[in-house]
């Protein structure tokens, strides 16, 4: 696996997907595939550079492989132990006037991917997301 | 991402290319929020738009709600691509799409 380890700063999300995309191009994916797997990646890495360290800042992994066709992408970060897929999901059927602004990222996460998974281990959150370039 | 208004009997329509993401919806959400006053519609024209993420969603969301006590907000010639992401976080039955 490639990685790379960087300050879980917004500012820092052009970095984080220059380092996905570029092994994206290499694995010859389609344009549709690639925005899933950034949206999904950036989804995450917000996610972690807004709540995991705040109000300090730490650093994030991000190592990613592409492996029988299939992009594996781990985020592991060291703040306060936090399990994104433990949230519920947004309600969708909901009108516009009663639908909360929030929770739209881990779902859309959810439903693009082909398997996501959270672990907390040796004081880290472990995030894991897996697509099929196919 | 860039963004392109034009104003014409109380519609404005707001021509957004390139990628709507957390870097970017601040600066989408205070140009949308400065047109609130000279227009009663609005159309959000999505031809260049490639990629949108959750912090583009909510600002569709918030100025949909906005919009929807006036003349109402509407998306025009959304991509296959984004499309899906629109029906996927159920967006496709809140928006006006065109």
């Amino acid at each position: 696996m490639k990685e790379i380890e960087i300050q879980a700063m917004t500012e820092n999300l052009p970095v984080v997907l220059g380092f996905v995309d570029e092994q994206l191009e290499t694995a010859e994916c389609s344009m549709k595939v690639q925005m899933q797997i950034d949206i999904a990646v950036e989804e995450i890495f917000v996610n972690i550079a807004h709540y995991a360290y705040t109000p300090e800042v730490g650093n994030a992994v991000i190592a990613m492989a592409i492996t029988d066709g299939s992009a594996v992408i781990v985020f592991k970060d060291r703040g306060i132990h936090y399990d994104p897929l433990a949230k519920a999901d947004p309600d969708i059927s909901l009108s516009a006037e009663e639908r909360q602004i929030g929770g739209l990222g881990i779902f859309m996460v959810k439903k693009t991917m082909d398997d996501v998974k959270y672990e907390y281990t040796d004081g880290q959150n472990i995030f894991t997301i897996v697509k099929s370039l196919k | 991402m860039e963004i392109k208004k034009v104003n014409e009997n109380k519609t404005t329509t707001v021509m957004i290319s390139g990628r709507v993401d957390t870097s970017t919806a601040p600066a989408l959400e205070q140009e949308l929020k400065d047109s609130f006053d000279e227009c009663d519609a609005m159309v959000l024209d999505f031809s260049n738009v490639e990629y949108i993420s959750s912090a583009g969603l909510r600002v569709l969301l918030a100025t949909h709600k906005v919009m929807s006590k006036k003349g109402g907000m509407s998306v025009t010639n959304v991509s296959e691509d984004i499309m899906e992401i629109f029906e996927v976080t159920g967006f496709s039955d809140i928006l006006d799409i065109k």
